[in-house]
């Protein structure tokens, strides 16, 4: 049974927010859209509503850290990446304030909203900060793992979650363990890197091309910061091809962190498939997928094509 | 004669001497490192003194003490007026101002609370302390702690939007513990250019400032006090008032009136000296203006 991202978020903050009384929850005007009007509803003492205005709001956290709270801020990831990147910056990041950013909405798959609301840098971005912890958990039992170990880790985090269910990839024994990489499919042609709900459809065109007699491996990237860089190279070792698959722009943000891994250490034949330095738009999600090359087909047909032209040369 | 914590504190400091002190120590430590503001910290010395010598309850050898008053410079460029007062309060030796924006310094150009014991925040990009500020504030009053916040702001940094988003979020948690200052010296680093048939200011001055901060302070439910900012009792008073009404639902702005570069005869209301490093000879003019320094200062 698949859960989305942010419905699991907020309610395993409730569930921790029994026990960890210093856990706040702060919220610029889209409780009901990032869930976080599940924790107000069960913890209203612990929910701070900060109104329509980002910036203060990180501040604030800051200042909070500074008492032992733990305050996790709320909102869709582009107002926080974007609009309050100085505060996260200074605020956060430099004085490795204890601050959770619980960035809801995150790549494209945001609701019919368009190129306002979708964060499709936010990985490169965050990922650039030095001292600022990077996640992007896959399912429900992937997420509910990364917050338990966030809001318990000193130190700032930024957690990529996303507005739409997808299907369950791990079970009751996953333990989340930062920077560890984790291979969901063995596969001899290519190895196919990807990260947050991207990884499930990763996967699906991994099957398609087994169907079509490609061995496609895949490795799911949860903690962009930090990463086992060893591990994703060792991955690399025995393929002819490596693709970075991300809901997110090809620039500087798990493609970008799998080319310099590779380039340092096991330089091969790489493919980014991602948005490519463009805009997004409104529409329904499976329309947005395939007008980015992130569905299962388009990407398994992206890789079919990219290796028949490798055995080509 | 250097300031020794127990000595440092008190009613019976002269504010005004420690203040002459200070800014000495600003203009000397400023020429020893090649760089940084004197304007700023200037204007913003009296206000600095009299919080660090007679308005906050701190303990310079236990900068971590829950009980302590919080101050943030959110006017993070006059860094080197805070280091001054508070090694003169003595949380760090006079000496080490000599390090001021060296390489490996806890006294960097601007405010890094990871390296400094006893800043409550990291500024230096305007407009961000009175968020950090006002969380604190509100985590306090959460604690059941009963400490004042204080934030120093420049008139200019005003004009940074991300003030604005916290004096509103501070009148709605009703933040009587939190006190925002503002130093209005008048100048910024380059100022508003004139329009097309005006006639060329001759100097950096905000042709608006101030003017309509009381009523936006205001509007926003803030209670407002207007003071002039080199008038120790008057500093005092205000920031006594402000506390007073902490247990009230109102924070408080004190509109402070100051004078860029205010002490030195050749930099008071100079925007030149904004960010310009003393000379020698300058260094010389200032000692021979304030007096000998506390000893063992930049430079000295």
């Amino acid at each position: 049974m698949s859960i989305a991202l942010r419905d699991v978020w907020a309610d395993t903050l409730g569930e921790i927010a029994l026990e960890n009384h210093d856990l706040l929850v702060l919220d610029a005007d889209l409780a009901t859209s990032t869930r976080s009007d599940r924790f107000a509803v069960a913890h209203p003492d612990r929910f701070l509503q900060m109104g329509i205005a980002e910036q203060n709001m990180i501040g604030v956290a800051a200042g909070l850290a500074t008492l032992g709270y733990i305050p996790w801020v709320s909102s869709f990831a582009v107002f926080l990446t974007h609009r309050a990147v100085d505060p996260i910056r200074m605020l956060v990041a430099q004085t490795h304030a204890n601050v959770k950013i619980g960035a809801a909405y995150s790549g494209l798959l945001t609701g019919f909203t368009g190129k306002t609301h979708q964060d499709v840098e936010d990985l490169a971005i965050m990922r650039a900060m030095p001292g600022m912890t990077v996640l992007a958990p896959a399912d429900a039992t992937e997420c509910a793992a990364a917050v338990r170990w966030a809001t318990d880790t000193p130190g700032p985090v930024y957690l990529r979650l996303a507005r739409d269910a997808g299907p369950d990839l791990f079970d009751v024994t996953y333990r989340f363990v930062p920077g560890r990489v984790i291979r969901l499919r063995e596969g001899s042609d290519v190895l196919i890197v990807s990260t947050g709900l991207q990884s499930v459809r990763s996967l699906e065109a991994a099957v398609l091309l087994e169907a079509d007699g490609v061995s496609a491996g895949v490795l799911h990237v949860p903690s962009l910061k930090p990463v086992d860089t060893l591990a994703i190279a060792d991955a690399a070792r025995d393929v002819r091809l490596v693709v970075s698959v991300e809901e997110h722009t090809i620039i500087g943000g798990l493609g970008g962190l799998v080319a310099e891994i590779l380039a340092e250490h096991e330089p091969r034949r790489m493919v980014r498939i991602g948005i490519q330095d463009t805009w997004g738009e409104s529409a329904p999600n499976a329309f947005l997928l395939d007008r980015h090359g992130l569905s299962p087909r388009r990407v398994a047909e992206r890789v079919a094509t990219e290796l028949s032209e490798l055995s080509g040369r | 004669m250097a300031l020794t914590p127990e000595s440092g504190a008190g009613p019976s400091v002269d504010l005004d001497d420690v203040a002459r002190r200070g800014r000495l120590l600003v203009v000397e430590s400023v020429a020893h490192s090649g760089a940084g503001h004197i304007g700023g910290p200037l204007s913003a010395m009296d206000l600095l003194v009299a919080l660090y010598f007679r308005v906050m309850r701190i303990r310079p050898d236990e900068p971590d003490w829950p009980e302590r008053d919080r101050f943030i410079l959110s006017k993070g460029h006059s860094a080197i007026g805070q280091y001054a007062v508070m090694a003169m309060r003595g949380y760090f030796p006079i000496e080490e101002l000599a390090t001021f924006d060296s390489g490996d310094s806890r006294l960097q150009g601007h405010p890094d609370m990871t390296r400094l014991p006893g800043l409550e925040a990291s500024t230096g990009s305007l407009g961000q302390g009175l968020a950090v500020g006002l969380g604190i504030a509100l985590g306090a009053r959460m604690r059941g702690l009963g400490v004042q916040t204080f934030v120093l702001l420049g008139d200019g940094e005003t004009q940074e939007g991300m003030v604005w988003e916290s004096v509103m979020v501070g009148a709605r948690y009703g933040l009587g513990n939190l006190t925002a200052i503002v130093d209005c010296n008048g100048l910024q680093q380059y100022g508003w250019p004139p329009v097309p048939g005006e006639e060329r200011r001759g100097d950096r001055r905000d042709p608006l400032a101030g003017t309509h901060l009381r009523g936006a302070f205001e509007a926003f439910g803030w209670r407002v006090l207007e003071i002039d900012g080199h008038d120790m009792e008057a500093i005092v008073a205000a920031c006594a008032d402000a506390r007073s009404a902490a247990s009230g639902r109102r924070p408080t702005a004190i509109l402070a009136t100051t004078t860029k570069g205010r002490g030195l005869s050749f930099t008071e209301g100079r925007f030149e000296w904004h960010a310009k490093v003393a000379t020698a000879d300058d260094v010389e003019a200032a000692r021979l203006e304030l007096g000998p320094g506390p000893g063992g200062a930049a430079g000295s």
